[in-house]
């Protein structure tokens, strides 16, 4: 078994492309602009570890950082 | 925008893509793709003459070092055309650098969030089918002229609380600024007057009965400094609305039904696993991206190693970099479920599509109720499909038959 994953947002890096929210909405939300950060410490329910690597694989601009313990 | 080629003044034929291309030659029109394969073999940038001196980059990776590089690149000019005369009408943010970017692009950012997209949806969704209904019966039609042109004109003027029938002007004024723009600056000219005219009235209106609308919201915004913007920033902002909202997301439907027209399997596959779509949506961005954007060198420096120098727009190809195999495996196929997929089709870095949520809402709408009432087309063998030149790529005669082919 894998370990538990955690993710988080790198707000320099984001544009805002809401692509993470739309993938992963459990995990992601948005500020008034339209800019991500991850849900409550970004740590990834079990169940959820797919579409956190979905989230990642999918940001143009490589803000997401997924981190296995 | 179909008689353009025919308006447009000659360019000379290119006969060396390499040395000498030329985004506006018929050949690039027709199919860019392998022209693009054969520039990224040569060079990750590539140089021509043309348009007063010109680069493109051919690769992901030096898309996105110009992307990310506001320093020795300006995004004063967005669009590269045959003359660069002075600039007089600007359109922030698209057309804004540091530091002035982020502030005037932070007043757009809300209205456009996914949430607030949420919220036009149901209207999208009626507007498709107000359309459909028009030509359901015929059991064929042009699906440029008389749907995909459509959507995004009513969407944007229910947004910015102008008469949906006033449509048909911002398409013509679209087509002088994009299209003719490139190489006749007095049609340029005229079609930047005949809007900001129209705008200037409906501000005017605006001043003595506020709405809840992107007009009215433009207004109300304050700066940094807490003063209300000047009516010259309140127009630009509304001529990048209406150009940069209208022909992109026409173009980025009618590649999407193009392609599920002559490709029965993805049409099938959608049709029975609507669950989809999100990825379907984002993979057709990529292989069929609309936008090229342009910047202007302004210092000296490199790209993926080689040399650029100031005085040289940049041809910004978000589509190009969306077909580099280095990125994309399988580039060139259509792989409707593609699972990593960091597309550059609304741009990388700051200048990131301040529309891009409106853009997908109203493609994946677009898209999801055509299928839902025509289930099965195909190209129509009798008519032509032809495709706009220049700036932004799509269908703009697109004819299509109803129903299984017997
Ligand atoms: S996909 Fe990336 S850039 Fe877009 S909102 Fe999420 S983190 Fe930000």
């Amino acid at each position: 078994m894998a370990g538990k994953l955690n993710i988080r947002v790198d707000q320099d890096k984001c544009q805002g492309h809401a692509r993470c929210k739309s993938l992963a909405p459990e995990l992601f939300e948005l500020d008034e602009f339209g800019n991500a950060h991850e849900v409550g410490d970004g740590s990834v329910p079990a169940g959820l570890e797919d579409k956190a690597w979905l989230a990642q694989s999918n940001c143009p601009e490589i803000a997401i950082e997924v981190t296995e313990e | 925008m179909s008689d353009s080629a025919s308006i447009m003044p000659e360019h000379p034929p290119v006969t060396d893509w390499i040395n000498d291309f030329d985004h506006t030659d018929p050949v690039w029109t027709e199919d860019p793709f392998p022209i693009w394969e054969e520039l990224r073999a040569a060079s990750p940038i590539v140089h021509t003459e043309r348009f007063l001196g010109c680069y493109m980059p051919t690769t992901y990776q030096a898309v996105k070092e110009i992307a990310y590089d506001t320093e020795h690149f300006s995004s004063r000019r967005v669009i590269v055309r045959d003359v660069r005369p002075e600039i007089t009408a600007r359109a922030p943010p698209i057309t804004s650098d540091p530091p002035e970017h982020k502030p005037a692009k932070q007043i757009l950012l809300p209205p456009f969030t996914p949430d607030a997209m949420k919220k036009l949806e149901p209207r999208v969704r009626a507007i498709c089918n107000e359309l459909i209904d028009e030509f359901i019966a015929d059991g064929k039609c042009d699906a440029a002229a008389r749907y995909t042109k459509h959507i995004p004109v009513r969407a944007i003027a229910h947004m910015l609380g102008i008469p949906e029938k006033d449509g048909d002007l911002f398409i013509k004024w679209i087509h002088g600024i994009l299209e003719l723009g490139i190489k006749d600056d007095n049609a340029l000219m005229e079609a930047v007057k005949e809007m900001t005219g129209y705008f200037a009235g409906h501000i005017e209106q605006r001043r003595k009965n506020p709405a809840d609308d992107l007009i009215s919201t433009l207004m109300k915004a304050r700066d940094k400094d807490g003063n209300p913007l000047t009516d010259e920033h309140v127009l630009g902002s509304l001529r990048l609305l209406l150009i940069a909202g209208i022909d992109t997301t026409w173009s980025a439907i009618g590649s999407s039904l193009w392609h599920l027209a002559k490709t029965p399997a993805d049409r099938e596959r959608l049709v029975n696993e609507p669950e989809l779509m999100p990825l379907a949506v984002e993979e057709l961005l990529r292989a069929y991206s609309p936008v090229t954007m342009a910047r202007e060198v302004m210092k000296e420096t490199t790209v993926s190693g080689c040399p650029v120098k100031p005085g040289n727009m940049v041809l910004l190809s978000f589509p190009a970099a969306n077909r580099d195999p280095a990125m994309f495996p399988d580039a060139d196929k259509v792989v409707i479920d593609r699972k990593e997929n960091r597309h550059a089709a609304f741009g990388l870095g700051i200048h990131r599509c301040v529309g891009s949520n409106l853009a997908r809402m109203e493609m994946t709408v677009a898209i999801e109720e055509w299928l839902k009432r025509i289930p099965d087309f195909r190209l129509d063998p009798a008519g032509k499909v032809t495709w706009s030149e220049g700036t932004v790529r799509g269908p703009r005669q697109l004819p299509l038959l109803f129903g299984k082919a017997s």
